[in-house]
Parts: C-alpha cells; sequence; structure tokens
C-alpha cells in the first residue's frame, strides 16, 4: 500500500477524534482507503467537501499537517492456496515473518449470496462433546456462538471442537485475543500437526481496537476463496465478538451517532448480521460455518451485544460451570442449536430427537427439585431421582471433558433413564421405548 | 423533463443528492456507479437537498455521481405468476439472477412476460367498472386470479372491449376501457401499485365474523385469530418464533400465503424454499409453494430494502385480496423492520424516541397493521388479509418500543415466553398472558359454538381458568411446600398440568402431533376438560402426581396417533382404565 506518485496529496487536517479525521478532498469514494501519516484508514463520511477518516490504529500523535493519500480502493486481500498455514495481522500482512502472499486480489466484505442459491444445511460436524453433539447438533454452513463468562475456558473449547471437527480449513480471525491466548491458539494447532489446514488473522490486545474491524472480513474473504474456489467445508473462528461489537461503539461514538441500546450503534443487528449471515452451504459443497465466541458480563444475555447475536445466529452454546459436579458444561436450558433437526434423528439415530427431549425435561426437573431442596421441602422419591440422574447427566454427558460418538451418547442417556425412571416417566414415544429401554439382565 | 442531480455526501447508505428540480417524497432515484445504476428512495427534502436511501452498498460511490429522479413512489408489479415466485424486498425475482451472489444494481423482473395464461373474460362490452373490478380471469395454478381494473385507474369507466377465451402472455391488452371524458385506455394483465399506500376498491371493511384456523392448538382453541384479523407473536431469540410462523404457513386455512422474512436468517428462508415444494397443503391437497409467494429480505441484504419488503409484501396481499380470496401474511420480524426505521431515523440525526427508535414508530406500525381486514367487494364478494409479525424484542423484554407498539396495533398477542421454552413446552404460547381479542366480539363467540360446537367459547374459558389456577396453586405449592398445602392444590395444579402437556403443547416435528384440525381440537379439549371438571380423591399429592402423569402419557400417545386410528382409540381406551381405576 505504497504512496504513489501520481496520486494527490492533501496535507490539511479539518479535524482530529480518537478514531477519526477529517479534511477537505474531492473524488473521494465511500468506503475507499486512505493512508494519514502513514496509518491506513477508511473514509466513513463525506459531506460537500468534508471526508471523514476512521484510522484503524488510532490517531494519537496524528498532526493537522499529515500528509493523506488516497488509494482508490476498498481494503483487499490477497486469496490464494498459498494462504494455508499462515498468520497474519488484520490489515492481511503476514505476522509469521514468511513472504507476503501472491494470488488474487479481492476486496473484503464482498456481496452476500443470493438466498435462493444457497443449499440447505445437511452435514453434521462431530465435536465428540455431548452437550453440543446431544443436545445442539452442529451442522456445516451454521453459525453459532458461545456465550460465556470471560473466566470460561471458551478459547480452549473452540480449540478442541475446531480439531475434532472434520473440515478442509480452519481460519482463526482472533479480536483482542491476548497474547498468550494467540500463543495458546498457536500451539495448540501446532501440536495437532493441523498447522497446514489453518489461517489466522490475529489482533491482538497490544494493538489498536479500531483495527479489529477488518478481522472478520478478512477471515471470511479467505473463508470464501476456499469454500467457493475449492469447494472446501471451511470452519471460521472469530473470538471475540464482543470486542469486535465494543470497536464498533468506539467509532460510532466519535461520529457523534446516537447510540442505541447499552451505547451500542443502532445498526449493531445489521453490522454483525453482515458477519454472521458469511455461513453459507454452496450448492457446489463447499461451507463456511461460523463458531464465534461473545462473552458476557456477569451471564446477562439482554446485554445488546449477545441479545443482536442471538437474533441473528443460529443458536448458541452456553457454557457454565456446574457446581455439583465441579465441571464446566453445555448448559442444555439456555444451549439451542437451530439447524439440529436437519440432523438430529436424520444423519443420526432415528431415537435422537425424542431422547434429547426427555432428557432435557428430566434435568429440568431435577432443577425444581433442587429449587425446592433448596427452600428447605421434602423431596419425593422422584424428586431425588431426578436429581441423581442430574448429575450422572452433567457428569457423563454435559461435560466438556467427553468425548463420544452419538450413538454413543444416546445409549448412555437411556442407560440412566433406565437406571433411574419407569418408561412412563421419560413421556417417549411407545415404539423407541421398546426398542431401546436398557433391558434387565 | 426528469429531475436530475449530484451526490453531495455519504453516510453509509444515507446520500444526500442536490436536485435541479421537482423531487417528492418517497420518490424513486437511480444514483449511477461505474456502470451500475443503484436504486434509491427519496425519505427528507430540505431545499435542493434530498436525503435518500440507497438499497444496495454504497461502497465506490462518490460527491459528485449523477442521480436520475424517476417521477414514481416504489412500485410492486401486480400479474398472474406471483404465486409460487421468490422476491426479494424490491421485487426482484431471485430465482432469475445470475450467480450465486446478489450483484450491486442487478434488477430482474418480478413478472414472466412470455408465459401464456389461459384467459376467461368476466366483464361484457358497456359494463360500467371502477377500479379492481374484475375483467377477466386466468388460472394461475388451482386458483382464479382475476384481471381487474388496474387499482390507480380513478372514476367510472365503460367497458369497450374484452379479448375472448385464449392464451395470451401478460402484456396482451385484454380489455380497454372508456373514460368519461370518452378517451380509451388499455388494460394488460399486469399494473403497478406503489407499496406504501394501501390498495382501496373495496365496498366496506367489516368487523371480522370468522376465525381462520392454522392448525396450532395453542392458537385455534386457546387465542383464535379472525379471518381478517391481525396478531403477533413476540419473543426472545430460541424460543420458537420462526418455528411457529413456518408451523402456521403450512397449514393456515387460507388461498394465499405470503412470507415476509424480514432482515432474519437465510437459512431460515432455504428451509422454506426446500421444504415447501414437497408439502402437500392439507386443506386443498396441492403443492403449498402453489399458494405461497416468499419476499425475502434477509439480514445481510441493505437495510434501506427490509423496510421495503414488509410493504411490497403487504401490497402483494391486497392485491388478491381484491380477487375475493383468503390471504395469509406472515412477516418474520417486524422488529428488523423498526430496526431499519432506527438506522435511517439516526443517520439523519432526527431526534430520537425511546431506544433510539423514531418517534412515530407507533403511528408507522399501527397503519401498517391496518392494511390488514376483511372487506366486501363491489361485486358483494369477500377477500380477507390475515396479518401475523413476529417481533423480537431487545433482550426479551415486552416492555420495549416496538413491542408496545405493537400490542397497541394487533389484535392478538401470543408471547412466547423464555420459561416455558427453557422446559422444552413448545409452541412456548404463555397461556395466561396471551390473548385474542376477538373472542370478545359477539359474532365470533356465535361463530364459534355454531360451527365447533354449542358451549365451546365457554368451555375454552373454563380451560383458561384452570390453567390460571394451576399456576397460583403451584406458587402456593412452592412458597408452602408439596406438604404445606391442601390436596385441592396439587390436583388443580396436575389439571393444569393435564391442559399444558395434551392441549398447548404441539409437537411441531412430528408428521401427526404438528397438524391438528378444529375437529382433532374439539374432540381432545372436550376429552381434557371432562377429566379436568371431574372431583378426584387423593390419599397424597405422589399419587395424585403419578395419577395425572399416566393420563397425560396416555393423551399425549393419542396426540401422536392418527386421528381415530386403531392406535389411537387403543390410548383412548387405557386412558378409561385409568380413569374408571382411579379416584
Amino acid at each position: 500500500m505504497a504512496n504513489k506518485a501520481f496520486q494527490k496529496t492533501y496535507t490539511q487536517l479539518e479535524a482530529i477524534t480518537k478514531a477519526t479525521v477529517s479534511l477537505k478532498a474531492t473524488g473521494v469514494s465511500n468506503d475507499e482507503l486512505a493512508l494519514v501519516d502513514g496509518r491506513l484508514a477508511q473514509v466513513v463520511k463525506t459531506k460537500g467537501e468534508l471526508v471523514t477518516l476512521q484510522i484503524f490504529s488510532g490517531t494519537e500523535g496524528i498532526p493537522t499537517n499529515a500528509e493523506v493519500v488516497f488509494l482508490g480502493g476498498a481494503p483487499t486481500l490477497n486469496v490464494s492456496d498459498e494462504l494455508a498455514g499462515r498468520f497474519f495481522n488484520a490489515y492481511g500482512e503476514p505476522i509469521d515473518g514468511g513472504p507476503a502472499v501472491e494470488g488474487q486480489t479481492v476486496e473484503i466484505g464482498g456481496p452476500s449470496v443470493n438466498p435462493y442459491k444457497r443449499k440447505q444445511p445437511s452435514q453434521i460436524i462431530p465435536t465428540g462433546i455431548a452437550g453440543i453433539d446431544l443436545n445442539n447438533t452442529l451442522v456445516s454452513g451454521q453459525k453459532i456462538p458461545f456465550f460465556a463468562d470471560p473466566d470460561q475456558p471458551y478459547n480452549n473449547v473452540m480449540a478442541q471442537v475446531a480439531l475434532r471437527a472434520d473440515v478442509d480449513k480452519i481460519i482463526l480471525g482472533g479480536m483482542g485475543l491476548t497474547n498468550d491466548d494467540y500463543l495458546y491458539f498457536k500451539h495448540e494447532f501446532e501440536a495437532a500437526g493441523a498447522l497446514d489446514k489453518i489461517i489466522s488473522f490475529v489482533n491482538t490486545t497490544e494493538q489498536p481496537p479500531v483495527e479489529r474491524l477488518l478481522i472478520p472480513d478478512m477471515a471470511l474473504s479467505a473463508a470464501e476463496y476456499f469454500a467457493v474456489e475449492k469447494n472446501e467445508k471451511v470452519l471460521v473462528l472469530l473470538t471475540d465478538m464482543t470486542l469486535y461489537a465494543d470497536a464498533l461503539s468506539i467509532v460510532s461514538n466519535r461520529m457523534d451517532q446516537i447510540p442505541s441500546k447499552d451505547s451500542m450503534p443502532g445498526s449493531l443487528y445489521s453490522d454483525l448480521a453482515k458477519i454472521y449471515e458469511k455461513a453459507v452451504q454452496f450448492p457446489a459443497g463447499g461451507s463456511i460455518t461460523i463458531i464465534a465466541v461473545t462473552t458476557l458480563s456477569g451471564g446477562d444475555i439482554t446485554h445488546a451485544v449477545p441479545d443482536n447475536t442471538g437474533y441473528i445466529t443460529e443458536g448458541q452454546l452456553f457454557l457454565r460451570r456446574d457446581s455439583d459436579i465441579g465441571k464446566v458444561v453445555v448448559d442444555p436450558f439456555r444451549s439451542l442449536s437451530r439447524l439440529k433437526q436437519l440432523v438430529a434423528g436424520k444423519k443420526t439415530r432415528k431415537d435422537h430427537p425424542q431422547v434429547m427431549n426427555a432428557a432435557v425435561r428430566l434435568y429440568a426437573d431435577a432443577a425444581n427439585a433442587k429449587t425446592k431442596m433448596e427452600n428447605g421441602f421434602d423431596l419425593t422419591d422422584y424428586d431425588e431421582r431426578t436429581l441423581d440422574f442430574a448429575k450422572d447427566y452433567s457428569n457423563q454427558l454435559l461435560a466438556i471433558d467427553v468425548n463420544l460418538n452419538t450413538t454413543e451418547m444416546l445409549d448412555v442417556t437411556w442407560g440412566l433413564f433406565g437406571k433411574y425412571f419407569q418408561p412412563e416417566e421419560v413421556n417417549i414415544k411407545r415404539e423407541l421405548v421398546e426398542q431401546y429401554w436398557p433391558k434387565e439382565n | 423533463m426528469k429531475t436530475t442531480g449530484k451526490v453531495t455526501g455519504i453516510v453509509s447508505n444515507l446520500v444526500t443528492v442536490e436536485a435541479n428540480g421537482p423531487v417528492s417524497q418517497n420518490e424513486i432515484c437511480f444514483i449511477t456507479v461505474g456502470d451500475t445504476k443503484l436504486m434509491a428512495e427519496v425519505i427528507k427534502v430540505n431545499g435542493k437537498n434530498a436525503a435518500v436511501q440507497v438499497f444496495e452498498s454504497t461502497r465506490g460511490l462518490k460527491n459528485g455521481d449523477v442521480v436520475e429522479f424517476e417521477d414514481r413512489m416504489l412500485e410492486a408489479t401486480l400479474g398472474p405468476g406471483l404465486l409460487s415466485s421468490s422476491y426479494d424486498g424490491l421485487q426482484n425475482d431471485l430465482t432469475t439472477m445470475t450467480g450465486v451472489f446478489l450483484k450491486k444494481g442487478e434488477y430482474t423482473d418480478p413478472l414472466n412476460h412470455e408465459k401464456l395464461w389461459d384467459f376467461t373474460p368476466i366483464a361484457k362490452p358497456g359494463d360500467k367498472v371502477v377500479a379492481a373490478d374484475w375483467l377477466g380471469e386466468v388460472k394461475e395454478g388451482w386458483l382464479p386470479h382475476k384481471i381487474m381494473v388496474p387499482f390507480a385507474f380513478k372514476g367510472e369507466y365503460t367497458v369497450k372491449s374484452v379479448v375472448e377465451a385464449g392464451q395470451y402472455n401478460i402484456d396482451k391488452v385484454v380489455a380497454v376501457l372508456t373514460n368519461a371524458e370518452g378517451e380509451d385506455v388499455n388494460v394488460t394483465m399486469w399494473q403497478k401499485w406503489p407499496v406504501k399506500v394501501a390498495v382501496k376498491g373495496y365496498k366496506d371493511k367489516p368487523r371480522p365474523s370468522k376465525i381462520m384456523e392454522t392448525g396450532v392448538r395453542a392458537i385455534d382453541t386457546l387465542n383464535p385469530i379472525a379471518e381478517g384479523g391481525t396478531g403477533f407473536i413476540p419473543g426472545p431469540f430460541g424460543c420458537g418464533k420462526t418455528v411457529l410462523q413456518h408451523a402456521i404457513a403450512k397449514q393456515g386455512d387460507a388461498d394465499v400465503i405470503v412470507m415476509a422474512a424480514c432482515g432474519e436468517r437465510a437459512n431460515e428462508v432455504v428451509e422454506i424454499f426446500a421444504e415447501f415444494p414437497e408439502l402437500i397443503d392439507p386443506h386443498t391437497g396441492r403443492h403449498l409453494m402453489e399458494r405461497t409467494t416468499i419476499i425475502c429480505n434477509t439480514s445481510n441484504m441493505p437495510v434501506a430494502a427490509r423496510e421495503a419488503s414488509v410493504y411490497t409484501a403487504m401490497t402483494i396481499c391486497e392485491y388478491y385480496r381484491a380477487m375475493g380470496m383468503k390471504v395469509l401474511l406472515l412477516a418474520d420480524s417486524t422488529s428488523r423492520w423498526a430496526q431499519a426505521l432506527r438506522e435511517m431515523s439516526n443517520r439523519m440525526e432526527e431526534l430520537p424516541g425511546a431506544d433510539a427508535f423514531p418517534v412515530d414508530l407507533s403511528a408507522i406500525i399501527s397503519n401498517f397493521y391496518a392494511r390488514a381486514g376483511m372487506v366486501i367487494l363491489n361485486n358483494g364478494q369477500t377477500g380477507a388479509v390475515t396479518f401475523i409479525g413476529t417481533v423480537s424484542p431487545a433482550g426479551g423484554n415486552l416492555k420495549e418500543p416496538v413491542t408496545e407498539s405493537t400490542k397497541k396495533a394487533a389484535r392478538c398477542f401470543y408471547a412466547l415466553e423464555q420459561n416455558r421454552a427453557d422446559q422444552k413446552r413448545y409452541p412456548a404460547v404463555n397461556p395466561i398472558d396471551s390473548y385474542s381479542k376477538y373472542l370478545e366480539y359477539p359474532e365470533i363467540r356465535e361463530y364459534l359454538n355454531e360451527t365447533i360446537m354449542p358451549g365451546w367459547v365457554e368451555m375454552v374459558e373454563r380451560a383458561k381458568n384452570i390453567v390460571r389456577k394451576g399456576k397460583e396453586a403451584n406458587d402456593q405449592i412452592n412458597i408452602l411446600g408439596d406438604d404445606g398445602v391442601p390436596m385441592s392444590y396439587h390436583e388443580v395444579f396436575w389439571k393444569s398440568e393435564l391442559l399444558d402437556f395434551v392441549i398447548l403443547q404441539q409437537d411441531a416435528f412430528d408428521d401427526i402431533d404438528a397438524l391438528c384440525p378444529l375437529e382433532r381440537q374439539k374432540y381432545m379439549l372436550d376429552l381434557v376438560m371432562g377429566i379436568c371438571e371431574r372431583d378426584f380423591t387423593f390419599e397424597d399429592f405422589e399419587e395424585c402426581r403419578n395419577f395425572f402423569k399416566e393420563l397425560i402419557n396416555a393423551l399425549r400417545q393419542m396426540n401422536y396417533s392418527e386421528f381415530k386410528s386403531e392406535r389411537f382409540y387403543e390410548y383412548q381406551e387405557k386412558l378409561n382404565n385409568l380413569l374408571s381405576n382411579g379416584k
């Protein structure tokens, strides 16, 4: 992105805020990139001759006589097979010491897929974690975030899911990752010997927050290359989308926009949807699946970021520490995979949907029993049994350290039903009970 | 001469244009960017400057780019071929677009101009006609699609000629009309109408007097929606709004269904594309797709077109209503439309109302809901547009502006509840908070008691009362403990659970339970209420609970069995045994 000789250079800034600068310029197009005092910036507003630029790395130290050069287009990424195994910063520049990537130059944040041309997702992505595969089955082409408090091991779970998933490429978009987490991902990928199928775009906490705004589009442009041109199954990991949203609010705030809920911009829904809706099953076989992380503050999902995310994504995976068993579990109440019915009972054993629902219902009965117990009431025999069931269910299925295939998960669940309940207590279709209820030996 | 202009300012998709001539509010214009033209709509005029919202991404747009004004508002194209089509929010045909990705500035024709239709005349030369009167008819699938005097025609016309029966494409002049001044005007099979203006062309708009069957027990039995009525479904994410709407779309007793996917997930629309062509309409035995039009502006498609999408959908509904049809409009979700309004209001730096929504949000929503309704056409026949919208309240809080504004406009309220969804009690419609104002209409009560069974409405009210009492009893049990309350509390609680599990809950993914015709709903409610209105004596609450659990199990198995099949009666027999052995 070098300064080219024939380009006009401006040297008079009219205004500077923490994230933006304004100047008088002509012939500038919307979303165009520019260099301001050597820093990358993007046009976000024009009003008559006055152009406002958002500076990705912040405006610290920028003088009013800074040199401004417009680069003639929106941010781009060079895409080719050479991307595989590489680490990049938010601008798509290598940070692993390797050479720049040669390939086709594409504008990031490109157009949407015609909904009519999409295919219905139908391939299961098994993870071995029963809280996911059994209760909230993932499907290729899906978009789903982990909702987790900052103290929960969401990045570890995500790395584990990514490495177990049967996909052709894994693309990591790290936004505001701590350096430690970045090195953790790097180490995990290396240790698994999977580096050649992984591409990373990373913005760490050491780097300016506004730069993060480029990360999802960079990661997804790379994903589109492999999914469209190579018909590959691509898994995109985006962590942490809450920090992405924070960067959005910084920019909109500096542009004097009226904030809506939780001081987020009014366009938050559309901004997030533009990213998540890149998840798609293409007709030619390639797919993009997005697993993201949205950190919560104190488990509050009514905050604008998780709330808008929940309306966009196809479900959410909720991590919670279960004090009864002392492990982190995938919460069956708050978690949901909206696409699970496309595969549950179709690509998995036919008893899957009913078993899953019955187990969650019984787990809910256990939660009620627990409330009763905490309030000091006597428990009935049924209450006692649901509590015992819940403990086993948590330990053997919900905990994130489980690694089973779905058939094993179903067998384990039937085993627990048989151990604690009578067939009429589980409310499952008779044919299924006849076939799968554990026989007494 | 057309007004033209130049771009003078850009903030995201809000563009300011300096115009050189007259410009009207909501006028359509095209902005030339390189070799593409982007469609935009005027939303504010100030002196020579018009603020326009662009229906596409404005990336690459420059100050100074040329703008041409079209001297018309955003219009829908109406004619045979709308059904089974899939459009974006601006009524571009998504199926005829090239490439997998949407291209900027690619606009496709909503109707096929080559296809031939079997035309039969209705009007005769010499007939006096006004806008929306029927001139002829073509068969669109199995529906008689009326060719009407265009809605835009003002005053009375005399039919000069109508072509004879035959096969024509939609551009064929099928009739010539003479206006009061003696001038002849040609009428083809298609017309245009501005989407933001309600279609009139009917004689009267009476109160709805019938109910529309949806096959969903929580709606039809407890809080029925009227044909030509309005309802809305608010609920936090993950409570099953979309599943419930799809269930209604699959089973709703309507001639035409228009689904507006407004700012929602693309995969949900893909589900419709994939499933509907396979599914059969339970009322006619025809393919569902034959009666369905999809307007799809998913969340990643341009925001301004999202706002347009609900209006485009409503205009198509009104068009079919004018043919004397029962039309059902489902919009998912109206909150996204409200958010689109908010984004634009925000960019125009208008003073915000609550939660930064525009201050006239409430008025916009109620104007839109008012376009639904039953009408009596000029020829005495009736048509209806029933509208059900979903609302996605921020944070699941029903006290937010979109929910509150909608509550004032819609007559039915189906509150989806997080708590019920967590317990997998689907559909998660809260039986106590939800309501149907139509149950207060004497004509609807009379209709229900006549068509379903005498005393039906009263029975439904008693059922609701049991659910309400059951909840109170449950609260007491939770406070005082199982032993701290009289047995009658347990009994009423379990009776309410019986109603909940058997009537309210319905498995949308089970082939049989998913669709519950009114006849079956009547049978089941009658059966369950027979149990609920009996007095039982139990030794202790455990006995009570076990007894009801067995009843629930038998009744649910009945729900899963084909109506009045051997298996169905087998479970009923089991139920009867339980009851006669019980207390």
